[in-house]
Order: structure tokens, then C-alpha cells, then sequence
């Protein structure tokens, strides 16, 4: 049942053949049992879910059905769930019950899906490895010595494992695709503005976009479909209708012209280089042309990235005061222990990194050589994929620079953190959707495909991805949770 | 000696129905934290959304000071941490505010002063904390946080605190006349900072300045500013600079002092609001703005002395409130008065007792149709103007009809000839050697007279035929 | 970035910083700094900011009151609350 796609999963469910509750209940069951090993969830509402499921059963067997409906899904500890618990992976929202629902949440919702708990993240998603979350680490499913990538390390976990068959999850800077490409599954982050950001715990505003994860970009499509869109509580998003992507992937296969920066290429580890001319290869020789292009300035993309995120988060973060809500230091003698100490003690390290070099960023005297240059470079990089783009339809190279690496690893290494997520951060920059999907494994670690699209090119990602899933069977290997193999 | 120099910031509440970024109500007065919703409170994951209604409003008043409205004004958040700031950051406008450069004539010894307004930005209003409701402990209201503002820069441009108050008072009437802020300053409505330095008299490089905050009367203002002046005069006087800082007046002792709280070097580091996008503005929206504004007050004071003759004095103090004049002008239609009396008996007598009461117009216990039957009145020669001026102070303080008075208590004029005649003949008998003495040169003693007969007549003899009268039989007794 | 510097910067942001570890602090955000300042290999005086991805203006909302009285479920987690006032420290301005 756990290797049953989630389209597999809504025919079982619209035959009859299985109730949500049975679902629900297999899924909480293996969350129960493999979860202790990974961590992927911070909270799972086991009773709310199977009450819901059961709600929902008795509205099929009275005929009413939505699309998904009865179909567990695990949602990000970053989006807003009213009622629940929602931590954002941090002692500042240890106890936060959110009074509402995050866009993405109600829209899901409404398409008859059931919530089955809370995964677990870098705190504030500011991290690549999962390792900053209050709620410990989560582990690489394939390696339990391994991170799952970051932030969205138990979304990512959690779908890798076959706890859940989907999830969401948010990108800033390469949060889904990555820990999507070092566990193995499909991890789309659409345009911005295609996804309501409202009730999604913002790290950085004008990066930040919602997506999701599944094993098959089909599957992916759905949901995206369903949780796109505009919103009248998010005047960021955008209002261009949203195409049914399911239909428009799995149409027949048109040929594409295939972009491939030679920066991607430059000092590529050899093994992630030699899986991904393999790739190459299979679109070459399955109606695509591949171009070479170049893309010199995405390398600064890092750069730009580590001031516009921090600075923006800087801002953002300064809710988290300890007046209306989240963790409040004891004993303060005045409103300025009150602030320090709620703030020092609430959040962790990283976050407090990033916190302080967004202020310096923003800061008088700091302003124009920092914040207004990063968004000068903003405009030279999205200049330089609107470039490619008259060229080439979709641009691709690995997601990330190697496979998963150790816990620990990194940690004390900001530097090298940063650095993984080289090959994303650039698409947020500019705002263009993305996919990772499995391209191969190095050391029996997974390794991901990146394809990069115009703005609202979504449709062109997934259908190239899905053409690539239909030609490979690498998104079908799973890690032997269980020892079952 | 030294010459002050001010700039006003005013911040103007907007008189829109729901907040600025939030769909909450702006209602005065809800009991604490019942009108702060998920936006104004800043849970996580909330975003702002921007009213329609604010924007149109401060074109509005971006046209009325004749200034430029950017097509593509962008929003920014200034950062600060203060317990009513639930964000930690305001979301106000920095680098492109919706209105700039624009301007006002205001009159200062009957010359025409122009005052230039630099900017007027939209921004959201803070919380308010409470200090004395808690011994140890600040409370935190959050119903005002995220009601549209627009602030008004001027251009250091004002020379006293005479001066302040003025531009003050034009653009609080503006804002009404525009119909864009109740503009009520109890509230908070309408309120100020208070920029003041000052320079040599022939130098034209500014001194060091003091911002007063927050001040929300006009007599404060004028208080404040003053008192500034002198506090600063005298540090230049004994030689030492004056420090660059926020104060705070105290209408209690009369006096500005240091807010130390807000000295720690504040850098608040604007930079354009993530969530939100630049507001675009049409031309033609400008324009379908610019067909339907009201008229303005200058230009309903220009209309007021073609059209009705006042005096520039009388027609100032008519127009600077939108409804007194509104009430003037429903009073004159009412009755074949002319307009000079009219406007007299409302500025003398009425805004008396407005004023003492600090009653508006729209709380007047006497409405303008009282008010001109009893105008009527005296024009027909029913009541004297005395005996109106007692009757208008119970239709004030009874809000009672003018004819139910006149009739419960009979102070009708006696006009006729026939029986102020009779009390004349009374009054030269009864005071034979008065007008002995009168007869021989003593002309004062006429006023005298007329007391007497009124006196007589219990107040009730119309004034001008026991004047004719008077006269007459005196001249007869000669 | 030097100690005072960071000191001033924790203090805009409102974190407290253990003495013992202002300059681990500061090596830190240093080196981040130095990753950050690649940035000016390229020159970018003609080059316009950008602020949002996508080029788009704001859509802007009817002036509607569509929210009630939540204070109960807002103020449900917070234990410093009286009559329905946050409260904190007294300030004295």
C-alpha cells in the first residue's frame, strides 16, 4: 500500500476499495513504526485525522466527493493549521496552536485531503541539512547516518520513507528541491505568486513559495493544481489562471529545446557529473535538443541570496517579541529583557546569525552596498535567465552539488551549508518554478535532476519531468526503511 | 538674537471603515483588543492587503495642496520594537510616498503665507499602551493598530508658534472639508510632531532641532512650541548647543521634556515592503478624483465675501469649520435676513456658547431652524434682540423651540404706540425734575429715560418706538 | 565586523549576546561577509533593483469590515493577559 502513488491511491478511494479511515489509519500505523527512526514529524494528530477520515467516508457514501478526497498528506510545520500545534521548528512556537488556516491548507482542505501531522524543518527554515530545528534532527531515510537535506528535511523524509505519500513543503533558496534530490523524490517549487503565501510562516518574503512533494511528477501535478492560485489575502500572488497541470503533463510529449548552464558543470563532483550526462543523454536521444548556455552571473546568486534572505528575515522575525504569542522569558525586569531574552532564548543559532547579519544589512551606512546592490544583482541574474529563455525552453543541471552528506557535517560551517544550495538559491532570486526529480545514486545515496522553467512555465517542468519518469525508473527505488528488502 | 524655525508633521487618521491593511473595523472606542484581528495583531504568516478607500483619500488630499501623486508610490517598513507595534516594523512609505511636494496659503497679518508640504505618505497606526492601569505593568490595546494614516510633512516653513497653529487649524479643516478624517483630536484623529530649531537672525543655516511628539491640541502646539523656543534660546544664550532629540510636552506643567526612552540610536532601516507591490496609480483616477472634489476652504471664503459681504475676519472664522459654515448657509436660507446679521448672531452669540461648551456643530442643541425662527423674530420685531439673546439661552441649554418659550413665558415686544405712550407720559411725570434738567442741556440724561420706560415695560417695549416716542414728547415739553 | 559593531546590531535586533561569544560572533558573520562581498566583482551602477520576481502592481482591497471579535481565540495561549490587555513590563517613557 505504501508504494501506491497518490493518483493509485484516489482511484482506490473513489472505488471504494478502501475507506480514508483504513488509509488514514495504515499510514498512522507506519508513522508509528518507522518515524522514531527519522523524526520527520513534529506532531502527527492521529485522533483528529482518523476523525476527519471518518467524516469524510460518510460524505462518500453519501455521494459527496472531491477530488482528493480521503487522501493523507503531511504538511510542513511552517504553513498555519488551525488548531494544531504549529512550531515553524522552533522553541519560539513550541506551544503556538495556530487560531487559523495557512491558503494552502484550507485549499487542500477543500479538496477533501485529510492532515495527518506536522513535519518537521530547519527552525524558521533557515538551514540545508534539517539540523537547526528545535525538534532535533531528522535523518536521511536511505542513510540514517546522512541529513535529509533542508528545510524541508521531514516533508522530504517522510514521502522518501512511504510515511505518507505527499507533502508540502516551502522554498526560500532551494528548500524543497534539495532535500527533494538528497532523499530521492519528486520536489516542485513553482513561480512566486502561483501559490497564496498567506499563513505560511514567512522567512523571506520575496522568495519564499510554497510546493510540494510526492514520488511522481504526475502526482505532483495534482496537488499542484489544486493548491495554486489567486488569493485576495495575498496580493503578491498572482491572478493567471491555473492550468489543470495533471492534463497538460501527461499530454504527448512535445520536443523540447534543452538549456544546460556550463557554470552547473564547473568543478562538478565527477560522480554527480557522470549522472548527469547520463540524464543528458536519455533526453538527447528522446526528442530533446540539448543547448549549451550560459548562465556567468548565477554564481553570485549565493551572495545575493545571504543578504536579501537574512535582511528580509531580519525584518520578518521581529514579531517573535513575546507579547501577543510564542515563548516568553521569565523574570525580566524592563520591556528591553523582556525582548532580548524572550528572543535569545527562542530562537536558535542560525536563525540569530541570519537575524543579525539582515540588521547589519539593512543597516544605515550598510543599506546600499549590501540590500540595494544584492537586488541590483537580483535584476542581472532574472535578466540573464530571460536570456536563456528565448533560447531554450527549460533550463537543467543537478539540483544540489553532491548526495547527502553526514549529520554534523556541516553544522559548524555556515560557509559550506550555504553552499549546497548553490544550484537553487538562483531560481528564487528571479522567481522561476523548478523541479527536482531522482536522476541516479552515488554511494546509494539519490541524486536529483533540476529543471528549471520560465515564470508559469510549470507545465513545461512537469511534463519534461514526467517524459524523463516515464523513460527511467529511478523515482521507483525506495530506501529499505524496514529491512524488508 | 535668534529666529525659530518650524516644521510640522501631522498625522491624520483616515476616515475609513475598515483598517489599512486589514479587513478589522476602525471604530473609535470597541472595548480593548475586540478590533485587532490576526493581520493588525501580526500573527506568523499573516500578509497585508492594502485598501482601496486610503489610497483614494490621500490623492484626495494630495490634489486640495495642489502636489504631485506618484503613478508608482512604494511601500516600506521602518523598523522598531515597541510593545504596540505588533509587527516590530511599520509599514509606512519612504522613498516614494504617494503625495509630494505640494501647498497651502495661510493668512498671517493679513498677508497670504505660503506653506509648503514636502510629502504626505500612508502608513498604519500603532496600538496604544496604557502605563497607568497596572502597577508594574504596561497594558497593550491593539484596536488602533493598522488604521490608515496619511502623515503631512511641511517644509520648515513656519516662523512661530502663531504660525503653527494656523497651518495647523487650515489643514485640520482641510482634511474635514475633504471629508477624509473626522479629524477629531481627543481622539487621536488629528495629531502632531513639532520640528523646531533656531538660527541667527541673518543666517540662513538651520540650528540643530528638538521634535516634540504627539501633541493633539492647538493649544498645545502653540504652548509647546513656545516654550521650546525659550528653552532653547536660553542654551544658546549661555553659549552651549542645543542636543538633537525627542521631546515630549507636558500640558501639565507646561513644559517639553527629554524622551530618554527614545535616545538609544535609532536606525530603522527601511526597505521596501516584500509583501507588498508597488500601488499603481492611473491619471485617470487622478482625474475622476480631481471632477469630484469639494469645495475647499479658501475657495468657500472667497465665495462668502462676493457673496454674502463679509468681512474677511468674520468669513475666516465661518469657513474653517466645514459645518459651521454648512449650518450658516442652511440658516440664511431660512430667513430674509441679511447675511451680515445672520453670520454676527452666529459668531458672537451661538460660538459663545459652542466654544465654552466645546460643543461641535453637530452636537449644537439648537439646530439652524431654531435658529432662524428666532432671527425671524427679531427682524420682525416680535422680540428685541435683547430678549432674544435670553430666549437663545434657554433654547441652548433646554434645547427648547423658540416660540414654546416666547409663549410659556409671554416675552412678546410690545410695539404698540398706543401703550408705550402711556408708559412714556408715566416716566416724565413720575421724574419731573430729571426732565427739568434734561430740558436745560443735560442730554445724558435721555438714556435715562429709556431705561425707566423699559424698566417699566418689564423689558418687553420694542427700543426703537420708545426711542421715538422719548424724543418726541421731550421735544413737545421744551 | 568588530565587537562594537556587533553589539549594535544585537541590540537593533533585540538579541542578547553572551560576552564570551562576541567574537565568535563576529569571525562568523565575518566570514559570511566575505561570502557576500563576491558580490562586488561585478558592477552594477546601471543596473535597476528588484524588489519582487514578478513585475506586477498591487491589487487593492474594498474598504469592507469582514472581521469579528476573535480576541478570545487570539489571546487563548498567552498567559499575560488581564481584562483582555497584553501585558508587559512597565515602560516609563
Amino acid at each position: 500500500m505504501e508504494d501506491k502513488t497518490l493518483i493509485e491511491l484516489k482511484t482506490k478511494i473513489q472505488n471504494k476499495e478502501i475507506s480514508s479511515y483504513e488509509l488514514t489509519k495504515f499510514f498512522l500505523n507506519r508513522i508509528k513504526k518507522i518515524d522514531p527512526k527519522l523524526n520527520a514529524f513534529i506532531t502527527v494528530t492521529e485522533n483528529d485525522s482518523l476523525k476527519k477520515a471518518k467524516k469524510i467516508d460518510s460524505e462518500i457514501a453519501k455521494g459527496n466527493i472531491n477530488p482528493l478526497s480521503g487522501i493523507p498528506i503531511a504538511q510542513k510545520d511552517i504553513f498555519c493549521t488551525k488548531g494544531i500545534r504549529t512550531t515553524c521548528g522552533s522553541k519560539m512556537l513550541e506551544d503556538f496552536i495556530s487560531p487559523y488556516d495557512a491558503t494552502v491548507v484550507e485549499k487542500l482542505d477543500k479538496a477533501g485531503m485529510i492532515i495527518i501531522g506536522k513535519t518537521n524543518m530547519d527552525e524558521f527554515a533557515m538551514g540545508s541539512s534539517n539540523e537547526t530545528s528545535y525538534f532535533g534532527d531528522v535523518k536521511n531515510p536511505w542513510n540514517l547516518n546522512c541529513v535529509p537535506g533542508g528545510s524541508s528535511g521531514g516533508s522530504a523524509a517522510s514521502v522518501a520513507a512511504r510515511l505518507i505519500p505527499c507533502s508540502t513543503g516551502t522554498d526560500t533558496g532551494g528548500s524543497i528541491r534539495q532535500p527533494a534530490s538528497l532523499t530521492g523524490i519528486c520536489g516542485i517549487k513553482p513561480t512566486y505568486g502561483r501559490v497564496s503565501r498567506y499563513g505560511m510562516i514567512a522567512f523571506a518574503s520575496s522568495l519564499d513559495q510554497a510546493g510540494i512533494f510526492t514520488r511522481t511528477a504526475k502526482d505532483c501535478a495534482i496537488l499542484l493544481s489544486h493548491i495554486s492560485g489567486y488569493d485576495v489575502k495575498d496580493s503578491t500572488s498572482s491572478k493567471k489562471e491555473v492550468p489543470d497541470y495533471y492534463k497538460e503533463c501527461t499530454k504527448k510529449f512535445e520536443k523540447m529545446k534543452i538549456g544546460i548552464p556550463e557554470e552547473f558543470l564547473d568543478g562538478l563532483d565527477s560522480k554527480v557529473a557522470e549522472v548527469f550526462t547520463e540524464s543528458i543523454n536519455i533526453f538527447k536521444s528522446n526528442g530533446c535538443e540539448i543547448k549549451k548556455i550560459s548562465l556567468k552571473n548565477s554564481k553570485l546568486g549565493v551572495s545575493a541570496y545571504q543578504v536579501v534572505a537574512p535582511a528580509e528575515c531580519s525584518s520578518n522575525l521581529s514579531r517573535f517579541d513575546g507579547v501577543r504569542y510564542g515563548f516568553r522569558a521569565n523574570d525580566v525586569k524592563d520591556i528591553d529583557e523582556l525582548y532580548k531574552k524572550s528572543r535569545s532564548q527562542g530562537f536558535g543559532d542560525e536563525v540569530k546569525r541570519r537575524i543579525l547579519i539582515g540588521t547589519y544589512a539593512l543597516s544605515t551606512g550598510y543599506y546600499d552596498a549590501y540590500y540595494l546592490k544584492a537586488q541590483k544583482i537580483r535584476t542581472i541574474i532574472s535578466k540573464e535567465f530571460q536570456n536563456a529563455f528565448k533560447e531554450v525552453d527549460v533550463i537543467i543541471g543537478p539540483t544540489a552539488p553532491d548526495c547527502a552528506f553526514k549529520l554534523g557535517e556541516k553544522l559548524n560551517d555556515p560557509i559550506a551549508m550555504y553552499l549546497s544550495d548553490i544550484f537553487t538559491v538562483s531560481t528564487n532570486l528571479a522567481g522561476l518554478p523548478a523541479i527536482s526529480i531522482p536522476m541516479g545514486f552515488k554511494n546509494k545515496l539519490p541524486l536529483g535532476l533540476q529543471i528549471i522553467g520560465n515564470h508559469f512555465d510549470e507545465s513545461k517542468i512537469l511534463s519534461l519531468s514526467n517524459h524523463y519518469q516515464n523513460l527511467t525508473d529511478w523515482h521507483m527505488q525506495k530506501p529499505d526503511m524496514l529491512g524488508e528488502t | 538674537m535668534w529666529e525659530s524655525v518650524i516644521g510640522l508633521e501631522i498625522h491624520v487618521q483616515l476616515k475609513t471603515q475598515s483598517k489599512i491593511f486589514s479587513s478589522a473595523s476602525t471604530n473609535f472606542g470597541a472595548e480593548q483588543n475586540t478590533q485587532a484581528c490576526a493581520i493588525d495583531l501580526g500573527l506568523p504568516g499573516v500578509l497585508p492587503v492594502l485598501n482601496e478607500e486610503a489610497v483614494k483619500m490621500a490623492i484626495k488630499f494630495g490634489i486640495a495642496v495642489g502636489a504631485n501623486i506618484e503613478n508608482n508610490s512604494v511601500f516600506a517598513r521602518k523598523n522598531y520594537f515597541y510593545p504596540d507595534l505588533p509587527k516590530g516594523y511599520q509599514i509606512s512609505q519612504y522613498e516614494i510616498p504617494i503625495v509630494s511636494n505640494g501647498s497651502v496659503n495661510i493668512d498671517i497679518d493679513k498677508k497670504v503665507k505660503k506653506i509648503r508640504i514636502t510629502r504626505a505618505h500612508l502608513e498604519e497606526d500603532a496600538g496604544k499602551s496604557i502605563h497607568d492601569l497596572y502597577e508594574n505593568e504596561s497594558a497593550i490595546d491593539l484596536n488602533r493598530a493598522g488604521t490608515p494614516l496619511i502623515e503631512i510633512v511641511s517644509e520648515p516653513d513656519l516662523s512661530n508658534a502663531e504660525e503653527a497653529v494656523k497651518y495647523l487649524k487650515y489643514i485640520h479643516s482641510l482634511v474635514r472639508y475633504l471629508d477624509i478624517s473626522d479629524g477629531n483630536m481627543q481622539e487621536g484623529s488629528f495629531r502632531c510632531d513639532a520640528n523646531i530649531s533656531l538660527k541667527k537672525s541673518n543666517s540662513s543655516e538651520l540650528g540643530i532641532r528638538a521634535e516634540i511628539k504627539n501633541i493633539n491640541s492647538f493649544k498645545f502646539v502653540e504652548q509647546a512650541i513656545n516654550y521650546e523656543i525659550q528653552r532653547q534660546g536660553e542654551i544658546l544664550d549661555s553659549g552651549k548647543s542645543v542636543i538633537q532629540e525627542t521631546r515630549l510636552f507636558d500640558p501639565i506643567r507646561n513644559e517639553t521634556r527629554s524622551m530618554r526612552s527614545k535616545e538609544e540610536a535609532n536606525d530603522y532601516r527601511y526597505f521596501p515592503d516584500p509583501d507588498l507591490l508597488p500601488v499603481s496609480i492611473s491619471n485617470s483616477l487622478i482625474e475622476n478624483i480631481k471632477l469630484n472634489m469639494p469645495e475647499l476652504p479658501n475657495e468657500k471664503k472667497e465665495r462668502f465675501i462676493k457673496q454674502y459681504k463679509l468681512t474677511d475676519y468674520d468669513t475666516s472664522i465661518l469657513v474653517l469649520d466645514k459645518d459651521l459654515s454648512a449650518y450658516y448657509e442652511k440658516v440664511l436660507e431660512k430667513t430674509s435676513l441679511n447675511p451680515k446679521t445672520t453670520a454676527n448672531w452666529i459668531i458672537t452669540e451661538l460660538l459663545s456658547y459652542a466654544n465654552k461648551s466645546n460643543t461641535g456643530v453637530k452636537n449644537y442643541p439648537v439646530n439652524f431652524e431654531d435658529l432662524a425662527s428666532l432671527l425671524t423674530y427679531i427682524h420682525d420685531g416680535l422680540i428685541s434682540n435683547k430678549q432674544a439673546k435670553i430666549i437663545f439661552e434657554k433654547m441652548w441649554n433646554n434645547g427648547e423651540k423658540p416660540q414654546d418659550i416666547i409663549e410659556k413665558e409671554g416675552i412678546k415686544q410690545i410695539s404698540d404706540t398706543m401703550e408705550i405712550n402711556k408708559l412714556v407720559d408715566n416716566v416724565i411725570k413720575n421724574h419731573y425734575k430729571s426732565v427739568e434738567e434734561y430740558l436745560a442741556g443735560k442730554d445724558k440724561l435721555f438714556g435715562f429715560f429709556v431705561g425707566e420706560v423699559m424698566k417699566e415695560s418689564k423689558g418687553k417695549a420694542n427700543p426703537k418706538i420708545v426711542n421715538q416716542l422719548l424724543k418726541e414728547k421731550l421735544r413737545n415739553d421744551k | 565586523m568588530d565587537k562594537d559593531t556587533v553589539i549594535k546590531i544585537a541590540d537593533l535586533a533585540k538579541i542578547e549576546i553572551n560576552d564570551k561569544k562576541i567574537e565568535e560572533i563576529s569571525s562568523s558573520l565575518q566570514k559570511i561577509l566575505n561570502l557576500v562581498n563576491e558580490m562586488n566583482t561585478i558592477n552594477t551602477d546601471d543596473v535597476e533593483p528588484m524588489s519582487h520576481p514578478l513585475n506586477l502592481k498591487q491589487e487593492l482591497r474594498k474598504d469592507e469590515v469582514l472581521e469579528k471579535n476573535e480576541r478570545d481565540l487570539f489571546q487563548r495561549n498567552n498567559k499575560y493577559i488581564e481584562d483582555g490587555y497584553y501585558k508587559v513590563p512597565k515602560i516609563i517613557d
